[in-house]
């Protein structure tokens, strides 16, 4: 029973594109609308830039951008979620915040081999909530550096 | 034990200032200002650092620092000269003393015996021409008994308080018993308190003499019955602490005023000289100073016998401590068995500046606040503008009063981290001293601009820059003293470190008088490292630029202080990390001059507020020459593509900010645009073509690496009154950015 405990998390759930993917509820600190964001000169194109975050400058990823999606641009409707990555504070760009998860670590599968490397680097499994597929995401690799840091 | 380590911590933190004193001290003997006032001042700074380590158990640096002062007490006692030879000792002796402070903090191993031996020896030979050392325990027992706050009574010809009062004080507080002055007001009448009450409750508590004023009691006709016009002593002669006193009084303490004094003390005569009745509010402070003055100075009153010779020494009375000395950082280390906060044992010294010590981020934390406050005025500003309000609007010059207000609390703040580059300055002879000992050359350090402030942060990280770069100075820069002598120079070699501001930004020029760089080898190095192409054509001062290219190192032989070859380009770079430029200029013979320009603060920029393809950015002020429409007539085509600009006769290369930067494809025609002419840190100048500007204004600089990382042609970022950010241009690399697209393949740039 306290195995099982320990392993249950939330997580937040969100869509980009057709597609789902989820973050622990954990390191998400708040979700807000979308404003236009100031761009960074020659940044990757999945850096959208930077906004005021209540003082702070908050950049901002194209999750999908950065997972190697197909991305529009972005509109009031989307969504930033403000999430903590090693120390850093980050916007990630996404369609719009779906669900709260909970969920347990075994009902979790290993990304399979039919995804790209690219997939890989970012989603650390998978599970299936009523038929839905929605990815796991590890956000430690998202920012370009840390990326950099690891390779 | 957490108020010991507390206590102890703040002795080492005292030992740090004592140390920096100390070494300053002993410059300005070594540059013959041979003083009794001088001296004094060395010698205090050793016998506080002792008296502390005494009180701590320190026995290594008690031993030490005893030998250190009995020399210093011969020298002050004119018993022996103060020559040259002394002095260098003295100077060492100061660095193995700073050796011992460390050690004994556990911050460095313990101090070689042989070389701590070796200078008491020596020490010890100038003091007593040979003699066999002293015993140092004889006086080991009266270290903590011997306060600093003897320093401080020396410091202070006690003006303030009268030799005779002082022991009259003392001699109260050993006497029992209270003078209680109670007044009331028609407030405690009015919430139905009766002195006789009260006085009834004090005569509980022990004998009580009571007396009453009655002199302010006006005629009947005039008298209102509510009001309060009686004043009361009671003189209690009983064996009780002040608080049970005071307790009586507990519920109209408000409603009263009430003066507790010792019993025939020296406060207590003062009041006899004057009417009780009318005394003000603001004596009961007085009094209450007084005691506390008292109590932080007593101490010498206490029988010290002490190092025999502070207390005997035919000393006048020297005059209130020089300026330099802030006389609490002398009397602060006072280890008395009671912790005497050091504020309180330095209150009575008039001419010194008060300080209180802070936490560090407390000041930050209220530094970011005020940067959100700016920000945050400016923004409601910008709304009030934009609502269509008058310009005479009392919101508007309201507002236009905050943002004075907002600016001024802004710049008191920034000044509160401000610092000298003193404290980094300070560490530099002792290095220098090292260094020159090890690469045996005969090096004088000259420094000017200590006083400079700047930003704390900065002042912080300029010392590990400013160490290498004298390190190199002295070992690449400078001669040995033969080849010195056969060039025709002086064979001590001199190293100047000099700070000033210059144009909003803090200058740090290292010099040395030595060879130069020798370009002919600097170049061929460079070759051989494969830093550059063999057939490259450098100017001089593109060659003596190479020298900041990583992995560059020159020295033939790698010696233990400089020439690893991570020198200059690390240098370079923990400048640049502060928003700083280092460039470096030399004459083959003369000697090299390396030039730190940097930020005056980490924290606020004035900025020129610009647009270039829909977007807001802030061009740094300081580096801004001129801004000027571009006339079709002084525009020019290098090869038909790259436009420069014609400016006070020379052509300037022309930069379109939006394209280098990636906002747009294609380049504005540059006479619909503003040109702004920039100069960088190396002097270079250039034309940055923007859309339009907009304005100017101080904005608050917030780093782009908190949360991201550095960005290409970007210094940093704000937050504009719209509440958007801004980035701010970094102007050095988009024109030298600008310069490398131009193409100079023969010439890898270090970026």
């Amino acid at each position: 029973m306290n195995e099982a405990n320990d392993s249950q998390r939330e997580l937040i759930a969100f869509r980009i594109g057709r597609q789902e993917f989820c973050v622990d509820i954990m390191s998400v600190r708040e979700i807000r609308g979308w404003t236009p964001a100031t761009p960074l000169p020659r940044s990757p194109g999945y850096m959208k830039g930077v906004i005021n975050l209540r003082g702070t400058v908050l950049p901002i990823i194209d999750l999908g951008a950065r997972f190697g999606l197909e991305t529009s641009e972005p509109t009031a409707r989307h969504v930033i979620m403000v999430a903590h990555i090693g120390g850093r504070m980050v916007g990630l760009l996404v369609d719009a915040v779906s669900d709260i998860l909970e969920m347990n670590d075994a009902s979790v599968q290993p990304t399979p081999d039919v995804a790209s490397d690219q997939v890989k680097t970012f989603v650390k499994g998978i599970f299936s909530i009523d038929g839905r597929m929605i990815s796991l995401i590890e956000l430690d690799h998202i920012l370009p550096q840390v990326e950099a840091e690891a390779a | 034990m957490d108020a010991f380590e507390a206590i102890k911590a703040t002795f080492f933190q005292e030992c740090d200032e004592l140390l920096a004193d100390l070494e300053s001290k002993l410059m300005l003997l070594e540059q013959g200002q041979t003083d009794l006032e001088t001296i004094n001042a060395v010698f205090r700074a050793v016998h506080s650092v002792k008296g502390g380590a005494g009180a701590f158990g320190l026995e290594a640096l008690v031993r030490f620092a005893h030998v250190f002062e009995t020399l210093m007490d011969e020298l002050r006692g004119g018993r022996k000269p103060c020559d040259t030879v002394t002095i260098k000792t003295l100077l060492r002796a100061s660095d193995v003393l700073a050796d011992h402070i460390q050690a004994a903090q556990g911050l460095a191993p313990p101090v070689d015996e042989e070389r701590s031996a070796g200078l008491v020896h020596e020490l010890e030979l100038l003091t007593h021409g040979g003699e066999a050392p002293p015993v140092v325990e004889e006086d080991e027992d009266d270290f903590g008994f011997t306060p600093m706050a003897f320093d401080a009574a020396l410091d202070e010809p006690l003006a303030d308080l009268g030799g005779s009062g002082e022991i009259e004080v003392a001699a109260s507080e050993a006497q029992t018993g209270w003078r209680v002055l109670f007044k009331p007001h028609s407030r405690m009448y009015g919430s139905a308190n009766e002195a006789g009450l009260l006085l009834r409750e004090l005569g509980r508590v022990g004998p009580t003499t009571v007396s009453v004023d009655a002199e302010n009691l006006p005629t009947l006709d005039i008298l209102v019955a509510e009001e309060g016009y009686l004043t009361w002593t009671i003189d209690l002669t009983a064996e009780v602490d002040e608080k049970v006193v005071r307790e009586v009084f507990d519920f109209v303490e408000a409603d009263c005023d009430l003066t507790v004094s010792p019993l025939g003390g020296a406060p207590a005569l003062e009041f006899e000289e004057e009417p009780p009745a009318v005394l003000p509010a603001s004596d009961d402070l007085d009094v209450a100073a007084l005691l506390a003055k008292a109590a932080g100075a007593a101490p010498p009153e206490a029988p010290a016998p002490a190092p025999a010779p502070v207390a005997a020494a035919p000393e006048p009375a020297p005059a209130p401590a020089p300026a330099p000395v802030p006389p609490p950082v002398a009397a602060a280390p006072a280890p008395t068995t009671a912790p005497v906060p050091p504020a309180q044992v330095a209150a009575p010294v008039a001419p010194a500046p008060v300080t209180i010590r802070v936490d560090l981020d407390r000041v930050d934390r209220l530094i970011n606040v005020v940067g959100e406050l700016v920000i945050q005025q400016a923004m409601l500003s910008q709304r009030v503008l934009e609502s269509g309000l008058a310009r005479s609007s009392g919101i508007a010059l309201g507002l236009e009063d905050l943002e004075l207000l907002t600016r001024e609390i802004q710049d008191s703040v920034m000044a509160i981290r401000a610092q000298p580059v003193k404290s980094v300055f300070q560490r530099m002879p002792r290095l220098v001293r090292e260094v020159a000992d090890m690469v045996s050359k005969q090096v004088r350090l000259v420094t000017a601009g200590e006083d400079t402030e700047v930003d704390k942060t900065v002042v912080e990280r300029l010392a590990e820059p400013i160490t290498h770069m004298l390190r190199n100075a002295i070992d690449h820069g400078l001669e040995t003293p033969e080849d010195r002598v056969a060039a025709g120079k002086p064979a001590e070699g001199t190293v100047r470190l000099a700070a000033l501001h210059r144009s909003g930004r803090i200058v740090i020029e290292i010099s040395d008088d030595g060879r130069g760089i020798n370009r002919e080898r600097v170049k061929k190095i460079a070759i051989d490292k494969g830093l550059i192409a063999p057939e490259a054509a450098l100017t001089d001062e593109q060659i003596d630029n190479l020298i900041f290219l990583p992995g560059f190192s020159t020295a033939a032989v790698v010696s233990d202080i400089s020439g690893r070859g991570v020198g200059m380009d690390v240098v370079k770079r923990s400048i640049q990390a502060l928003g700083g430029r280092i460039s470096i200029s030399s004459v083959p013979g003369k000697g090299s001059t390396f030039t730190l320009s940097l930020p005056l603060t980490l924290a606020v920029l004035d900025g020129m507020v610009v647009s270039a393809a829909d977007q807001i950015l802030i061009a740094p002020l300081p580096a801004i020459v001129e801004s000027l429409t571009p006339q079709e007539s002084d525009l020019h085509y290098v090869g038909g593509v790259d436009p420069v600009i014609r400016f006070r006769e020379r052509f300037l290369p022309l930069i379109d900010v939006a394209m280098t930067m990636g906002f747009r494809d294609t380049p504005v025609v540059p006479n619909e645009g503003v040109a702004v002419v920039v100069e960088t840190e190396g002097g270079q100048q250039a034309a940055l073509l923007f859309d339009a500007i907009q304005g100017q204004r101080q904005v608050v600089i917030k780093s782009l690496e908190t949360n991201y990382q550095q960005v290409e042609g970007v210094a940093a970022a704000t937050i504009l009154g719209d509440g958007r950010v801004a980035l701010i241009l970094d102007v050095d690399v988009l024109v030298t950015d600008m310069r490398r697209k131009s193409g100079r393949p023969d010439f890898k740039l270090a970026s």
